[in-house]
């Protein structure tokens, strides 16, 4: 495989994407958001327990590239237990991760895991593939139903 | 199996060597690889003649045309005018008044639901369209529907993507005003059977409006033979510029619809109290047209026809043959779209693979194909995918081209197995 399809496509991508964790519905959720990236016709819905502002449980369902799966994967066992405002400084530095200056350096510390996703970076179609979980996220958190699109 | 040397030295004299030497673009290298491009239902690559055609216009004869009396006016005119002419020969219109320009098939549309959609629709009304169609034979309908209370109907399709003729002729009522067909889907590939669906519909006293985007390049056309109403395409998917399309439309129905865009050059007569429109087809070119892009259109067609559309034809069905047979062998790939009567559009999902992923890979071994919902969804969810992996192929591709996509997919294949 070439570097920078390696890069983009990391083993722990792969993985992510073979199988996806916390990829159920979660009957009991509090929060619910559909994300929509009309780019593609991928849909995501989030499920999130909300217990006052921290995320006990959370949850994703529907289909999607690599990428998002991977993603919506990823960011489930980071979000996991946080509050609402660490969710949002995470989704923030990976956000920043993913959309940064090519030549920039990644500061792996920061953003853990989500390092695999800096290759993102290099395709610029695909940034709204490893956004959209994160986007239906925070708007589940804020909404108790709502439909986001990456647009 | 037919073989790249037995179609060359059999009945079919096709140089595709010859032919890609036409097209500078695809001496282009994609991440180091040469450019394998089967994205042309998207839009096609443009021939040394059309960019030519395009430097000339700007280079010699620029200027704003019917109006002028100056020397560059009428030649930029003459120019215009003869594309006019070339387009009315290409699908063999009975006359040039027949001949609309426009940005593209969509605006061509549009112009049919705003002009003939509002002035012939009532409350209750029907406009029935197909399950395949793309976007663009959606929405301007649902536009005009929404707003005159009609009722837009749509003809269910086969799982090889076929429309089903019997459930077609049952869905037209005496409250049908309008048919809209695209005449090859873009995402299946399906040529549909528009002779056969335009005698039934005026049997009914219907007329038909034809989206042929993805005909003219393909498929020899005679509009009369054909005795559509209407007949849509685009210029940059027949190897000519981009923001140039045609809407043909029969002159006696032209004659009857009102404008569709207020401007200059649509009018014969302006005071502030009443406007005298200009007789077709100017009275729906309103504004400056997009003249470069006109001849540049004119000059792909003049291409096309050096090359001939019965060659373009059999050369390309022999590599949709090739490609299908091989993409077929591949375990876990299916092909979305199997209608007996296709045009050279591939359609396919992955195991297990999503469509963009597929994209991604294949960019980097230099090939370009369309993923996503092509503009179809409603087609996408007839069979219940999200999107799919298109390679579409015109008169420059190889049979090589198709190995080098089978290579690739087998190459994503692995990377996620």
């Amino acid at each position: 495989m070439d570097n920078e399809l390696r890069e983009l496509y990391q083993q722990v991508i792969l993985d992510h994407n073979k199988s996806p964790r916390n990829f159920k519905k979660i009957e009991t959720a509090n929060h619910y958001a559909e994300g929509y990236n009309p780019l593609c016709g991928d849909r995501i819905d989030v499920y999130v327990k909300l217990n006052e502002d921290k995320i006990e449980d959370i949850s994703f369902m529907g289909s999607g590239c690599a990428i998002s799966k991977a993603s919506a994967s990823l960011m489930s066992t980071m979000v996991k237990g946080k509050t609402i405002e660490e969710a949002e400084k995470i989704f923030e530095k990976f956000q920043h991760l993913i959309t940064g200056k090519m030549n920039e350096e990644v500061n792996t510390d920061e953003v853990g895991k989500l390092a695999v996703f800096a290759g993102v970076r290099e395709f610029p179609a695909r940034v709204k593939c490893a956004s959209l979980a994160w986007h239906t996220m925070l708007s589940a958190l804020k909404e108790k139903n709502k439909t986001v699109t990456t647009e | 199996m037919n073989t790249k040397a037995e179609i060359l030295s059999g009945e079919l004299k096709f140089d595709v060597m010859k032919i890609r030497e036409d097209f500078p673009i695809l001496n282009t290298l994609v991440r180091g690889k040469p450019l394998c491009y089967l994205d042309n239902a998207a839009t096609t690559q443009k021939p040394h003649m059309v960019i030519d055609s395009l430097t000339e216009y700007y280079t010699s004869i620029n200027s704003n045309i019917h109006r002028g009396v100056h020397t560059l006016s009428e030649k930029a005119t003459a120019a215009f005018e003869e594309s006019r002419v070339k387009v009315k020969n290409y699908i063999n219109a009975k006359s040039e008044n027949e001949i609309i320009f426009t940005r593209g098939t969509t605006e061509s549309i549009n112009l049919v639901a705003n002009s003939f959609g509002r002035s012939n629709l009532n409350e209750g009304d029907e406009i029935l369209i197909t399950g395949m169609e793309h976007h663009s034979n959606i929405v301007p309908w649902q536009i005009i529907a929404k707003e005159k209370k009609s009722v837009l109907k749509v003809v269910p399709i086969t799982d090889s993507g076929e429309l089903i003729l019997d459930e077609f002729e049952k869905l037209i009522t005496e409250r049908t005003k309008i048919i809209s067909v695209v005449y090859v889907s873009n995402t299946l590939g399906t040529i549909n059977p528009v002779e056969k669906i335009i005698e039934i519909a005026h049997k009914h006293g219907v007329p038909v409006l034809l989206d042929a985007a993805q005909a003219v390049s393909h498929i020899p056309v005679d509009v009369q033979k054909l005795n559509c109403d209407f007949f849509a395409f685009s210029g940059h998917k027949l190897y000519g510029p981009t923001g140039i399309g045609i809407l043909y439309g029969k002159e006696s129905l032209l004659e009857q619809m009102p404008p569709f865009m207020g401007g200059g050059d649509m009018i014969t007569k302006v005071t502030f109290d009443k406007t005298t429109y200009n007789e077709l087809p100017f009275k729906f070119e309103a504004g400056t047209s997009n003249i470069a892009d006109a001849i540049g259109l004119g000059a792909a067609i003049d291409y096309v026809n050096s090359i001939g559309l019965n060659s373009i034809q059999l050369y390309e069905k022999h590599v949709l043959d090739y490609a299908t047979n091989k993409l077929s062998d591949i375990e876990g790939l299916r092909i979305i779209g199997t209608a007996p009567e296709k045009s050279s559009v591939i359609s396919f999902v992955l195991n297990n693979v999503h469509p963009h992923d597929v994209g991604t890979f294949l960019d980097f071994e230099g090939i370009a194909v369309r993923t996503g919902h092509h503009c179809t969804q409603p087609l996408m969810d007839r069979y219940n995918i999200s999107a799919t992996s298109r390679a579409s192929f015109a008169m420059y591709n190889t049979i090589e081209e198709a190995d080098v996509l089978v290579q690739g997919i087998k190459k994503v294949i692995e990377a996620f197995s």
